[in-house]
């Protein structure tokens, strides 16, 4: 594709979203009557430990009663600081993540410096609400966002609604069809200075106890060797645990269960 | 109805050539080399703000000598180009060297068709997964894109400082060395160079996705030591 040239009284900036559309590569919007069977994605959860966030979803996908994915990367890093996980029509919800990591690294190639924390919720919440029309057709895009601020040097989470609200929370979030299922466990074991390593545990728990309560939500596949996402991000930026160390975690909780 | 003077077109190009050549002229060098991890950038600059070296794309590298507003504009064209393209099919159909060719037509094209010639000299570097695929093009003010090799030196007294790099010792290809002979040759014998006067940036042969970084003023004095 050719080079896109603006005159100054038409440069998108840096913006690239508003790139996107200026070129002519987002589709329009159209209302179609009736509904469409599209896979869905299910439970995530995100909350605050004492340097910082993990942010965590189970790898199912589902469409109706038929599980369409096993592996399906639902928590995924849009920066060095700063990750998304979504929930709802899996389609139109990877398109939107990754058009808003791209927003976020194409601000920071033409500006020089990184997008505040602050500043990367709100353009997701924007994206959200653009969502609308779509969403009002049954193609909810849920997305959750957690980073590291830089500046209050804390980790923030946010939820959002179908129309863009934007909602800052001060210990744990979730979204998802089995989200309020994780969030209950979150709220039993949260405590406000949890260690990583306690947290990593509580974010695991609640995914597991969500995918023993929901059937869209799934567990833990020992026999394929996939486990949900788990993520942290510090000051240190994202670092994704490894299944290694996620396998004993539930592994554990297995035992307590055949013990029970 | 008056008729315009004939002017033949090689004193025509020839002054706007000349122009171009004066504007930038007047400007900071900047030396690009291979090493023997990536690729390095050093640019006389001495603000902290006002880039010349920046990211384009998860291997590509832009700089640009000249007049400030006119290249930073192009490297903002080349970073939308490269982030559409990005979007549109996959990261990996990326390239520098169809960068360095679109630039080559957009500056060609000023150079011919418009009143004034851009005064600017860029620089498109990528580096590649393995040493022998790195590549540095340079585009000049008229649009002429050219391979370079091992260095790549734009605008200020370009000639001397090639001369400069070419007799310089090469005792090793480290990233240390290389600012060193770099800030040698772009200072020249009557002067030194130290970290606040100079930009630094690599592009390293690393498995992480993004390869451009910027080097500090701490780790640039470090290194010129």
């Amino acid at each position: 594709m050719s080079m896109p040239l603006f005159t100054p009284s038409n440069d998108p900036g840096s913006n690239f979203a508003e790139l996107v559309k200026r070129v002519g590569l987002t589709p329009p919007h159209e209302t179609w009557s009736g509904s469409v069977d599209v896979p869905h994605a299910t439970t995530c959860v995100a909350l605050r430990f004492s340097n910082g966030v993990v942010i965590a979803g189970d790898r199912r996908a589902t469409s109706g009663n038929i599980i369409s994915h096993r592996a399906m990367e639902k928590v995924v890093q849009t920066d060095h600081y700063s990750a998304v996980a979504i929930s709802g029509a899996a389609g139109p919800a990877m398109d939107m993540i990754k058009l808003f990591s791209l927003t976020l690294e194409h601000f920071e190639k033409m500006e020089g410096r990184l997008l505040s924390l602050e500043g990367k919720a709100n353009q997701l919440s924007i994206m959200v609400r653009n969502n609308l029309p779509a969403a009002m057709q049954g193609l909810v895009v849920m997305p959750l966002f957690a980073g590291y601020d830089d500046v209050d040097k804390q980790g923030r989470i946010w939820d959002y609604d179908a129309t863009g609200g934007r909602y800052e929370e001060r210990e744990f979030v979730t979204i998802g069809s089995g989200g309020t299922l994780a969030g209950t466990v979150i709220k039993v074991g949260w405590r406000s200075e949890l260690s990583r390593d306690a947290a990593v545990t509580l974010a695991c728990k609640s995914l597991w106890e969500a995918a023993d309560s929901d059937s869209a939500t799934g567990g833990p596949d020992a026999l394929r060797a996939v486990y949900p996402i788990v993520a942290t991000i510090t000051n240190e930026g994202w670092s994704r645990v490894d299944d290694t160390e996620l396998s004993p975690i539930f592994e554990s909780f297995a035992e307590e269960m055949r013990s029970r | 109805m008056s008729m315009p003077f004939y002017v033949p077109p090689e004193q025509l190009v020839k002054d706007k050539a000349d122009f171009a050549r004066k504007g930038i002229a007047r400007g900071r060098a900047l030396i690009a080399m291979r090493y023997d991890g990536g690729i390095v950038l050093v640019a006389e600059n001495a603000s902290n703000t006002l880039r010349k070296i920046s990211e384009i794309y998860d291997r590509i590298a832009f700089a640009g000598v000249g007049k400030y507003n006119e290249f930073d504009s192009l490297r903002q064209s080349g970073i939308r180009a490269a982030d559409l393209t990005g979007y549109q099919f996959s990261r990996r159909d990326v390239d520098g060297r169809s960068l360095a060719n679109q630039y080559g037509q957009i500056i060609g094209q000023a150079f011919t068709h418009e009143s004034k010639p851009l005064e600017v000299e860029i620089l498109i570097a990528e580096v590649g997964i393995t040493a022998e695929s790195d590549c540095m093009y340079h585009i000049s003010f008229d649009g002429t894109v050219s391979d370079e090799k091992a260095f790549c030196v734009l605008g200020g007294d370009d000639a001397s400082i090639t001369t400069r790099l070419q007799e310089s010792t090469v005792t090793d290809s480290t990233l240390k060395s290389s600012v060193q002979r770099a800030a040698a040759a772009l200072a020249g014998p009557d002067r030194t160079l130290s970290a606040d006067d100079l930009e630094v940036a690599i592009l390293s042969r690393t498995s992480q996705r993004r390869c451009f970084s910027r080097v500090t003023d701490a780790d640039i004095s470090e290194m010129l030591s």
